[in-house]
């Protein structure tokens, strides 16, 4: 059970402003079914360049909904340029506080509002689009995105991320990526907190190396496989050459080459050692499990 | 306000028999089964009852009845006993819709060398035993495929698997902790190898279970120390526990009719009224091959912890797959593995029913449910209606 603030049950079962503004002058829409949690916000200008009505649609979760709500309050009677300066932090702060795993939908509220401003300054023509390089492909979140998040609330995990952006919260595989980000912002900011990846040795031997393919694989690439319902298995080390079998889903998928060779092998690179190539084990991937012959 | 009960497959109540049942072993009865007194060795007889009750239940041996912690323990001590016993074999099937005790034990697997093959579903939740069979090889040294979904309730034939398990050599573990109480079961004609049951799904008490081992079936302890269960799993016998729950176990097998039938008739009531009554709504899960007590609907363009916080207003408990409720960003890996859409999969509840509800709680839940799905649609961006 969350732990919900009295403002937010409140908001959520007694939703102020919900539906949609006749001849709206601003539109923003964010969120997808796929992602769990979707907003339409529209507003409408009085003569004096103020907000003068606003209203949401939401799909999500009960903060989800709240937040919506009282975005819409809050923007009411503001300039745009004042409206633009409300970030995810004020929301949440208005709602009396949001469980740190729900951030996310005060952050949904934000790109909301300056997703509807944007497309009031082009003239209605301009719909949301993303901004810099998607990361995280399962929710869709770019560096951009992540960036920002970071920067407005003063993260250092890697989960503060999730919490606020769900970025890194699904297969897991850009948590990585996430972790290169927030070092690029916060620089000396990370605390110890982090939890160091293992260490790249140097010289190894044969044994070690073999090793320490088989740990990377089970620890930075078969979870992120998993997460899809793939999997994964090491079938033999050759010097530099790495054959590996994919099972379940990943054998069949359409992305498998692409997987391999941009997961696999630079995860392996990364952690064990840059000479390493990937390959796959055919005729294994057709006949599944005959490790033994 | 009311407390209306639908979250059966979560934890139930507690019988009132099975309370009384319990209440001596705490402040009178409290010697230790091992102990060489008369006080103490009484209590012997007492577990002794409990293990006769829950093989009745079972239609098995009491020797075969191994008391636990609960249904966690029993399935670890089944995946990681057997594969102990069976050291040259490095092969583990399960499928991808089994509770977290079975799969996360399994996929730690993987970190120790073993192939682990999880099977797929279909879209009505149900295997594929030819895929089963063609994974089977001399290899395989344990097949581990639930009795009953507790997300869908939806039932494996477990008595076919069985057979096409043994007939290798491999041992077959079922996690039963669902079926359990709710559907006949009768281990001496069946080749199931390991079974795990948990007493707070069937009205007893919280952190006690069992897990069946068949004569013959080759599985190393899991917890090691004294000699308590036959050396078996090792600890002080959690005596009130067990007491409780073979009293359950009594009132269940006097209660499977009625599981059977006023709490189906009841479960189907409802299920109906809430198919009809809201559109745009789909059940997850075969319709026939299914547990009595349990229905899973989605409602579309909704989403469930939502759903739930609305019928919590009224006092009506349930549960949702729905990725807000997982702890997790993802909606449940069960309905995922069934290829039930997104859209479909973040606005699912659970209602799990037992026989303390009543047909009066299933009409007052079948009125307010539709006025609730219809105010979060209106709410919603996706229903322009």
């Amino acid at each position: 059970m969350w732990e919900y603030s009295d403002k937010l049950k409140d908001h959520f079962f007694n939703p102020r402003n919900v539906g949609e503004v006749e001849n709206p002058d601003g539109v923003g829409e964010v969120g997808s079914l796929a992602c769990g949690d979707a907003l339409k916000l529209t507003f409408r200008l009085d003569a004096n360049g103020r907000i003068q009505d606003a209203k949401f649609k939401t799909f999500g979760c009960a903060s989800a909904i709240a937040t919506s709500s009282v975005l819409t309050e809050m923007i009411k009677g503001k300039t745009l340029e004042q409206a633009a300066k409300v970030t995810n932090r004020d929301i949440a702060d208005y709602l009396g506080g949001l469980p740190e795993q729900k951030m996310h939908c005060s952050v949904m509220g934000r790109e909301a509002l300056e997703a509807a401003i944007e497309n009031y300054r082009s003239g209605g023509k301009k719909k949301h689009e993303l901004e810099g390089n998607i990361v995280c492909t399962c929710f869709g979140v770019t560096d951009k995105e992540i960036e920002r998040v970071i920067r407005e609330n003063d993260l250092t995990t890697v989960e503060d991320v999730t919490n606020y952006s769900k970025a890194g919260g699904g297969c897991g595989g850009c948590q990585g990526e996430i972790e290169k980000i927030i070092e690029k912002v916060q620089h000396d900011k990370i605390k110890q907190a982090r939890t160091p990846a293992p260490r790249r040795a140097g010289k190894l031997t044969n044994i070690q190396k073999i090793q320490l393919i088989q740990q990377t694989i089970n620890e930075q690439i078969r979870p992120a496989l998993r997460a899809d319902g793939g999997n994964i298995e090491l079938i033999d080390v050759d010097g530099d050459k790495v054959i590996v079998a994919f099972r379940g889903m990943c054998a069949q998928c359409r992305l498998a080459e692409f997987t391999m060779r941009d997961v696999v092998e630079a995860k392996l690179r990364e952690f064990v050692s840059e000479q390493l190539y990937v390959e796959e084990a055919k005729e294994s991937a057709e006949q599944p499990h005959n490790h033994r012959g | 306000m009311r407390t209306v009960y639908f979250d059966n497959n979560a934890t139930t109540k507690m019988a009132e028999e099975v309370l009384e049942e319990m209440k001596p072993l705490f402040c009178e009865l409290y010697g230790n089964p091992s102990s060489m007194h008369t006080f103490g060795g009484q209590i012997g007889r007492e577990i002794r009852t409990a293990r006769e009750r829950v093989a009745a239940l079972l239609g098995c041996d009491p020797s075969e009845i191994v008391f636990t912690s609960g249904g966690t323990e029993s399935d670890n001590t089944a995946i990681k006993g057997a594969l102990a016993a069976a050291p040259n074999r490095r092969k583990v099937i399960t499928t991808r819709v089994e509770h977290p005790a079975v799969l996360a034990a399994c996929r730690d697997l993987e970190n120790y060398g073993y192939t682990v093959v999880e099977l797929g579903v279909d879209k009505q939740g149900r295997l594929d035993l030819t895929e089963l069979q063609d994974e089977i090889d001399d290899d395989t040294a344990l097949v581990t495929i639930m009795y009953a979904n507790n997300e869908t309730g939806v039932m494996f034939p477990i008595e076919k698997i069985a057979e096409l398990v043994t007939g290798s050599g491999a041992v077959f573990h079922t996690d039963a902790v669902q079926a359990v109480g709710k559907i006949p079961l009768n281990l001496t004609k069946s080749r199931v190898g390991l079974l795990s049951l948990s007493a707070h799904k069937l009205h007893g008490p919280k952190g006690v279970g069992v897990l069946y081992v068949r004569k013959g079936t080759r599985i190393s302890p899991f917890m090691l120390g004294g000699h308590q269960e036959a050396g078996r799993r090792a600890g002080t016998e959690n005596v009130p526990g067990i007491v409780g729950l073979g009293k359950a176990c009594e009132l269940a097998a006097e209660n499977l009719e009625e599981e059977n039938s006023r709490v189906k008739y009841l479960r189907d009531k409802l299920e109906n009224a809430m198919l009809k009554e809201c559109p745009d709504s789909r059940l997850n899960g075969h319709k026939e091959d299914r547990l009595p007590n349990t229905t899973n609907i989605s409602f579309e363009y909704i989403e469930g912890e939502a759903i739930l916080l609305m019928l919590d207003k009224y006092g009506i408990c349930a549960s949702s797959g729905s990725a807000c409720t997982s702890g997790s960003l993802e909606p449940s890996h069960v309905l995922r593995a069934m290829g039930v859409p997104f859209t479909a999969a973040h606005g699912s509840i659970r209602f799990s029913l037992s026989r303390y509800n009543t047909e009066q709680e299933v009409d007052y839940t079948i009125e307010k449910v539709p006025g609730i799905i219809n105010h979060l649609r209106k709410l919603s961006p996706f229903v322009t209606k």
